[in-house]
């Protein structure tokens, strides 16, 4: 009888681990779906079967449609993809190391801390590290999301500071920036005020191939970084105590991830300004659909915050032909809403 | 291997919550219970052994090792520490989670034996039929059992329980706490646990280790041990201990005086 029941309860588990890995192939598929779609989406009117030809022989259609594709169209829904992986993962890290479903770089003042570093240096011109044109924009919003990290990171050192704790000062943090941003806009011109507010609203035309090349070496590096903890990423989510009674090094941990989130989240906002909810959407959906076993929880939230934001990038075009809205809007207006609708139609115990 | 605590002095900070404890030679496949009132110190002689916390004086010595020497993953192979129980909310079924505690010192690999270790554990303990359920529905009590299976399915050299029992209805006290004592007897693993019902530990328990303030007040069988008057001033009660027609005994303990 006890034998029948071992062997049950092991096959129960093989059969989640297929469902589980099932689930990781359908978001793939479903993002080289949304990314093909993206690059399809825009003026020109090109069929979906036309550019994918492209996209599979730059120069079947002639160079004019290469230049559209490759020089224009891949950069920007790669960056889509990329970006929405980052903020995905960074975000679905920080929520388990200060075990707080609201944490990501938004709600923790990082996305604020960038803004900043763009108007600042937008307005004023002013760099920690000289830097030209464009770059200095990017650069400085970098920095500053960095910096806002590390604050983070040097605050969870100190004594009796828990994950409550942390959340508050990244409220603070927030808060902070959100004034010295304010005080920015009030000091800017006219022209300077535009680019402030445009590079808050997050777009993704600032793509380049030497970003998307940065981007991916760095998530090449922080998921496999990520993969090696799992197991004891996924033990601190049953309490600090029951992790360290485990042998985990709770506070080694938090420190290392602190350190893979902050160089995500801070190249992620650089790229493409303030754009919130990816962060948060991204593991909530996959929470709900293979739980916490971070194995599969962390690929899966950077699948599905790719796809959040690759589909806001389709979307982005498609509602006015011409038209490219910023995508901070499009992923408050139309996510939030889905969102919600996610979270009340899916019951909280359903595991299996 | 036996189990030596020599001279043990460990606190938080500075400050000094135990003082100079000493607990000889306890065999392997004993069952030693931890008692004592409220703050006397068990939780802190259990961190202090699992390692959370680092003795300011003496050393805990397991077989002819030092504990102090030992790596953390070692230590953790070597000790298993069950904290007292806390609720969490993460979205883990039961098997996931005693899955989980085993692989926190084998390979990242999920390995087919690791599955036979999961379900044999939650099988001698009979929580099977909750192996599907998430760990953030349970009731107190079973969530208690299952961190009770977390600690046992690593097959550690010596196990540390704080509070087993606490949540715990009389037929599941008896049920975890015995299948505990027969296992770990079987596999010659020591086992120290904190427990406040002083007739479960007369039941379970060959030797009993009573703490107040930090120190060690008595040491020796329970019927020694619960037969002292130390067990009536650290509880501040009168206590008797009665035999059954059995031949087990109890203590019946009644308030000084009223308030």
């Amino acid at each position: 009888m006890s034998e029948l029941t071992a062997g049950t309860l092991q096959s129960g588990y093989a059969s989640r681990t297929l469902r589980r890995l099932t689930l990781l192939v359908c978001a793939s598929c479903l993002l080289l779906l949304s990314f093909v779609v993206d690059c399809a989406t825009g003026p020109g009117g090109y069929s979906l079967q036309t550019v994918a030809q492209v996209l599979a022989d730059p120069f079947v259609h002639g160079a004019r449609l290469k230049v559209i594709v490759w020089d224009y169209r891949i950069p920007v829904a790669l960056t889509a993809v990329l970006v929405g992986a980052m903020l995905a993962t960074a975000g679905a890290q920080m929520q388990t190391i200060l075990n707080n479903p609201l944490a990501e770089p938004f709600t923790l003042g990082v996305s604020a801390a960038a803004s900043f570093g763009a108007a600042l240096a937008i307005v004023l011109g002013i760099s920690i590290i000289p830097a030209v044109g464009g770059l200095l924009v990017t650069l400085n919003s970098f920095l500053f999301a960095l910096g806002t990290c590390a604050i983070i990171l040097l605050a969870t050192r100190l004594k009796g500071v828990g994950s409550e704790t942390m959340i508050l000062f990244g409220i603070a943090i927030f808060f902070t920036f959100s004034a010295l941003l304010s005080l920015m806009q009030y000091m800017a011109s006219e022209d300077q005020l535009a680019r402030i507010v445009f590079w808050m609203m997050g777009s993704l035309s600032r793509a380049s191939w030497e970003k998307i090349g940065l981007g991916a070496a760095l998530l090449c590096l922080a998921i496999p970084f990520g993969l090696m903890r799992t197991w004891s990423m996924t033990a601190l989510r049953m309490g600090e105590a029951t992790a360290e009674s485990m042998g985990v090094d709770v506070a080694r941990l938090r420190i290392e991830m602190l350190i893979s989130i902050s160089l995500l989240a801070a190249t992620a906002v650089s790229f493409v300004g303030a754009v919130g909810f990816v962060g948060l959407v991204g593991p909530h959906i996959a929470r709900l659909l293979v739980g916490e076993d971070q194995r599969f929880f962390l690929p899966l939230s950077a699948l599905v915050g790719a796809l959040v934001l690759s589909l806001t990038s389709i979307i982005s075009k498609s509602i006015t032909p011409g038209v490219i809205y910023p995508i901070g809007i499009i992923t408050a207006l139309i996510g939030v809403p889905v969102f919600i609708s996610i979270i009340l139609t899916t019951r909280r115990e359903k595991l299996s | 291997m036996t189990l030596d605590i020599q001279d043990l002095t460990a606190g938080y900070g500075r400050k000094a919550i135990l003082r100079n404890i000493s607990v000889p030679a306890i065999e392997p496949g004993s069952f030693v219970g931890v008692i004592g009132p409220n703050a006397a110190g068990k939780s802190t002689l259990f961190k202090t052994i699992a390692g959370l916390i680092r003795p300011l004086a003496g050393e805990v010595r397991l077989g002819d090792r030092s504990l102090a020497h030992l790596s953390r993953r070692d230590r953790a192979r070597a000790i298993a520490y069950m904290p007292q129980a806390y609720g969490c909310n993460a979205l883990l079924t039961v098997f996931e989670s005693v899955l989980l505690a085993l692989k926190q010192t084998s390979g990242w690999r999920v390995r087919e034996d690791n599955l036979t270790q999961v379900s044999a554990t939650l099988a001698s303990l009979r929580l099977s039929h909750l192996a599907d359920r998430g760990i953030s529905d349970l009731s107190g009590g079973q969530a208690q059992m299952v961190a009770v299976a977390q600690t046992l399915v690593r097959a550690p050299r010596m196990v540390l329980l704080d509070e087993p029992t606490s949540a715990l209805d009389l037929h599941h006290q008896l049920s975890i706490l015995g299948s505990i004592r027969s296992q770990m007897k079987a596999r010659g693993t020591i086992v120290m646990a904190a427990l406040h019902d002083l007739n479960l530990a007369a039941k379970f328990c060959d030797r009993l280790v009573l703490i107040n303030q930090g120190r060690i007040l008595a040491d020796g069988r329970p019927e020694e041990v619960l037969g002292l008057d130390a067990i009536g001033e650290t509880y501040r009660v009168t206590t008797t201990l009665e035999t059954t027609r059995r031949g087990s005994f109890f203590v019946d303990a009644t308030l000084d005086h009223h308030p």
